[in-house]
């Protein structure tokens, strides 16, 4: 088990969450009856394969889908909608290309009525975070995919959200630069201290920066299961138990 | 006195480097210049000498000095200046106008589906319809003068800017406006911060379009009802047998196309430099 010590801000419970779409005048279940609780700071990393609602979980935690019935809690609060408690990083960094790299992290403050003067020395800061401090005046299409991500997370990190949600942030990025930017995000997690709910195919990258994983499987298929990853940071992939565990998820869910 | 010839020589060679260096860049300039602009000058060279040989009748294709000096003449006269400034105001005012009226209504438009759904077949109506048939109405409507022409130049004007507008507007990354959402952007922030500046390349498209169809529309509008005007005197020349003039006006409305064209370029690289 976690331990469970304090209880801090950014705790996430789901209840009896469902929703479905209409595709082609057929019902899609895709969530039926999820319950998930997170406590705050804490990682949690859903994986499962293609198309078996990772995304929609996320969208509909982050407030871009209503569910069909079941509600969210942050804190204790319902939530419904967009909040500024939740910050959203997608699979492409979604950067906007007309401005520099400073004025992009600086965009989420901005937009929330921070003045500029002040959105600015934040970004800085943040880009300092993701060590990118002398990008600050790029251009987005000078960056590598990583690098590009790297301001993604600045900006949603600058608006200083409780929980960070994340659609296969590194899903695009070649092995080597994934790697790192998983020891990145590790690192990142720990000095902001936020939620962080992380939807990945991969599950050597849900073992390594999760505490939490949600299995979930083809849709239609057996419900999903939430499992502890109770391994000491920073965990080495190569570790027995690391190792252990990832051969557990493989043959147990049938994932690969 | 040996280090001394050693370093003599080492500047010798250090110059004559540099200086061949230059010579290849030079080289490369002119080569440059040439495949750009060598089958203009072969054109234009062609066109001297053909019409000073006599090779081609020089009364109906008289040579380049003969048209250049009658621009010159024309200018420095007085004599075109008048036709110059109704022309650029024509063309400018309803070039303005078009802009004025195409980008904002294309950004709402753009922005607002069952509008667009809405006036969308109207407009392809109008646009397909030939601005030059709709002149004689406007005529009616509007009179034989200043009026009717600015409003048949602004009509054609429109429909690129208006229409390229549009296109932007609906064509922004539907990715990035949900991103905005997600920082609890209201639609009016969205509008500005994203929408206006994605739709800047597109709405330069329309503009450069506009820019040459207004010139093209008052030069046909001065043909067919004015008396005053870089087209009327197109028109005019021919018909008093002014060859050399008639080459001069539209070696000036050319100009004025390319001069249009590169100032909308040069806006649009300032705006998009992001983009570069
Ligand atoms: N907006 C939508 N309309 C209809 N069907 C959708 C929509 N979004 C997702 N789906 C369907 O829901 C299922 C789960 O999709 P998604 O959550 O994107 O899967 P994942 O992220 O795990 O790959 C898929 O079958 C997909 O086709
Ligand atoms: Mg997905």
């Amino acid at each position: 088990m976690t331990t469970l010590t304090k209880t801090e801000r950014g705790t996430v419970s789901v209840r009896n969450l469902s929703k479905s779409f209409q595709l082609n005048g057929e019902r899609l279940d895709v969530l039926k009856k999820l319950n998930i609780t997170l406590e705050g700071g804490k990682v949690l990393a859903i994986v499962g394969p293609s198309g078996c609602g990772k995304t929609t979980l996320l969208r509909v935690l982050a407030g871009l889908e209503n569910p069909d019935s079941g509600d969210v809690t942050i804190d204790s609060k319902e939530v419904q909608g967009l909040s500024r408690e939740r910050a959203v990083i997608f699979q492409e960094p979604r950067l906007l290309p007309w401005l520099s790299v400073l004025d992009n992290v600086s965009f989420g403050l901005e937009v929330q009525g921070t003045p500029k003067e002040t959105a600015r020395a934040s970004a800085k800061k943040m880009l300092k975070l993701v060590r990118l401090s002398q990008f600050e005046q790029a251009w987005p299409k000078q960056l590598s995919g990583g690098m590009a991500q790297r301001v993604g997370i600045a900006r949603a990190l600058a608006v200083q959200p409780e929980i960070l949600l994340l659609d296969e942030p590194l899903g695009a990025l070649d092995a080597m630069s994934k790697i790192s930017m998983q020891e990145e995000l590790t690192r990142i997690w720990q000095e902001q201290n936020v939620t962080m709910i992380l939807v990945t195919h991969d599950l050597e990258e849900a073992i390594y920066l999760a505490d939490q994983v949600l299995v979930m499987s083809k849709l239609n298929g057996t419900s999903p299961r939430l499992l502890d990853i109770d391994l000491p940071r920073p965990r080495d992939r190569s570790h027995q138990d690391f190792v252990a565990i990832r051969q557990k998820l493989m043959t147990e869910f049938g994932l690969h | 006195m040996s280090t001394a010839i050693k370093n003599t020589v080492r500047l010798r060679w250090y110059k004559t480097g540099t200086l061949a260096a230059q010579n290849g860049l030079w080289r490369h300039r002119i080569l440059n210049f040439l495949a750009v602009y060598g089958l203009l000058i072969v054109f234009f060279s062609s066109w001297q000498i053909a019409s000073t040989q006599g090779w081609i009748n020089s009364a109906v294709i008289p040579p380049l000095d003969r048209i250049l000096s009658a621009l010159w003449l024309g200018i420095t006269s007085g004599a075109l200046l008048d036709d110059i400034a109704i022309s650029l105001q024509r063309a400018g005012i309803a070039f303005l106008a078009s802009a004025g009226i195409g980008i904002p209504l294309g950004l709402i438009m753009g922005r607002i589906r069952p509008l667009e759904r809405a006036l969308d077949p109207i407009l392809q109506l109008f646009r397909q319809t030939s601005a030059l048939a709709l002149y004689p109405i406007f005529i009616l409507l509007l009179g034989l003068g200043e009026a009717s022409k600015v409003f048949v130049i602004f009509w054609a004007a429109l429909f690129p800017v208006l229409l390229a507008t549009i296109g932007g507007v609906k064509e922004v990354d539907a990715k990035l406006l949900e991103m905005a959402r997600t920082y609890g952007a209201s639609p009016l922030t969205i509008f500005r911060r994203v929408v206006l500046p994605a739709s800047i390349p597109s709405i330069f498209v329309g503009l450069r379009i506009s820019a040459t169809t207004a010139l093209l529309l008052l030069i046909a509008a001065e043909m067919i009802g004015a008396n005053k005007g870089m087209g009327f005197q197109v028109m005019n020349a021919q018909y008093n047998f002014q060859i050399p003039m008639m080459y001069a006006a539209i070696f000036l409305l050319a100009f004025w196309g390319i001069l249009a064209n590169l100032i909308l370029v040069k806006l649009q690289r300032r705006l998009c430099r992001w983009s570069a």
